[in-house]
């Protein structure tokens, strides 16, 4: 806490905690805060404050989530490329050794789930588990420091948990929604449409009936795996800012806030571990899904 | 929260995070893995192997050792035999050099005889010639008496 100058309020400072840093298009001749005008044609710019950004609408990208996000693919892609290259039937060790038992890991899960022949499914299954792990794991940084180091050096809103912007998680999941339709329809062809017509209860005259329970069934599944992910971290992220706001209430909350932030950082070790599992399992059942003609 | 163009770029990036992996990381880890434990697997059935081998080795040595045994129990056998056979004929070979020695002794000894013999002949009929010169005097010659000393001598 302590961030933003002392006339800052405890909900200000959750809010400031929970606010992407924008990057988007202001439309034509809106005001803003320093009082000026946007010029014809709108204007790129960084968003400051809520109201900017809800302006700016869908014409808007989040710096911090999609350079966190990349960032932490592209380490993820380092690091494990670097195994691949090195990788021998050799005796591994150290990180070699590491990587291995997650690839095993994921593996077993696919070949337990997955009983298809399909190259992507494994690869897709370790990118999402330990990429969303990665993003989760930004949840266990002191919630303060990297965005008050960077306030300090100018960039006004910081949110470094990619996992807690729901862009993120449904990005991830429209893309396996978008996978569970193209092997739905390569594997099944008019198989596909049979199933959402005839089922459940096979009769031309429930057709409407069936489509409607079935399309909504389908398009609940990429939103219940995505909004999942989101929800959890969305929430341990506020456990964390509110033990964080703890501090500022007075010098007799330091000691509790402190082992409330050490207890929620150890209990949230499992559930990022378990979230970004979940989304693994749930991605490899929902193509095992669409790979099983009925 | 709000929807906006992040979406599509974690789409993207998505995509290109799951097509790299799928390229360049997934593949040649697995391949690893499957060697290895290929590679284990051989190892354990070589050692099987080995154990068997061991085990048929032994089998071999011993019965090696025994067809050994059996045959220098033959050898043996065979040696004393030869040896005893060696001694038989050398004894053979003793006795039959000891009985020609002997035989060409008595011959030797038969010839001595005969020959001291026919010296005493002569000797004696040389001792009666000379007797009888004596007894008959100058009436008997040597020469013209030879046959008759001759048939003396031999008769005797």
């Amino acid at each position: 806490m302590a961030a933003n100058g002392d006339n800052q309020t405890v909900s200000e400072y959750i809010v400031h905690h929970l606010t992407n840093l924008t990057y988007g298009k202001l439309p034509e001749g809106f005001e803003r805060e320093d009082g000026t005008v946007i010029s014809a044609g709108g204007q790129w710019t960084l968003a400051h404050g809520p109201n900017e950004m809800s302006v700016m609408g869908f014409n808007a990208i989040h710096v911090d989530s999609m350079l966190w996000s990349v960032g932490l693919g592209l380490i993820f892609c380092w690091l494990f490329r670097r195994v691949a290259v090195k990788a021998s039937s050799d005796t591994p060790s150290g990180w070699i050794n590491f990587v291995e038992m997650v690839v095993e890991f994921v593996d077993g899960t696919v070949k337990d789930t997955f009983h298809g022949r399909n190259p992507l499914v494994a690869p897709l299954a370790l990118t999402i588990f330990v990429w969303v792990f990665m993003m989760n794991l930004m949840d266990l940084i002191p919630v303060d420091l990297i965005p008050h180091s960077l306030m300090l050096a100018g960039v006004e809103y910081q949110k470094i948990v990619p996992s807690t912007d729901p862009n993120i998680t449904m990005g991830m999941a429209i893309g396996v929604f978008v996978l569970m339709l193209f092997y739905s329809i390569k594997v099944k062809g008019f198989g596909f449409v049979k199933e959402l017509t005839l089922n459940p209860f096979n009769h031309p005259l429930f057709i409407p009936v069936n489509l409607f329970m079935e399309v909504v069934g389908l398009l609940a599944k990429p939103f219940s795996l995505g909004l999942r992910l989101f929800g959890n971290m969305y929430a341990g992220e506020m456990i964390f800012i509110l033990i964080a706001a703890l501090f500022s209430v007075g010098i007799f909350w330091m000691l509790p806030a402190a082992l409330l932030q050490v207890g929620w950082a150890i209990f949230h070790i499992l559930v990022i571990t378990l979230q970004a599992f979940i989304f693994m399992v749930l991605t490899i059942v929902y193509l095992s899904m669409a790979h099983e003609d009925h | 929260m709000n929807i906006n163009l992040t979406l599509i770029g974690q789409l993207i990036a998505f995509v290109a995070f799951v097509a790299f992996c799928m390229r360049f990381v997934w593949p040649p880890i697995m391949a690893a893995m499957l060697e290895r434990q290929n590679k284990i697997a051989d190892g354990l059935a070589a050692a099987d192997r080995a154990g068997h081998d061991l085990e048929l080795a032994q089998q071999q040595v011993a019965d090696q050792l025994a067809e050994a045994k059996k045959e220098a129990a033959v050898i043996v056998e065979a040696a004393n035999k030869r040896a005893q056979a060696m001694v038989e004929e050398a004894k053979q070979a003793a006795t039959a050099e000891a009985d020609r020695v002997k035989t060409a002794a008595s011959a030797e000894i038969e010839q001595e005889r005969a020959r001291a013999q026919e010296q005493l002949m002569s000797q004696v009929s040389a001792l009666a010639l000379a007797g009888a010169e004596k007894v008959l005097g100058a009436e008997i010659d040597a020469d013209k008496h030879a046959d008759i000393l001759k048939t003396l001598s031999s008769d005797s």
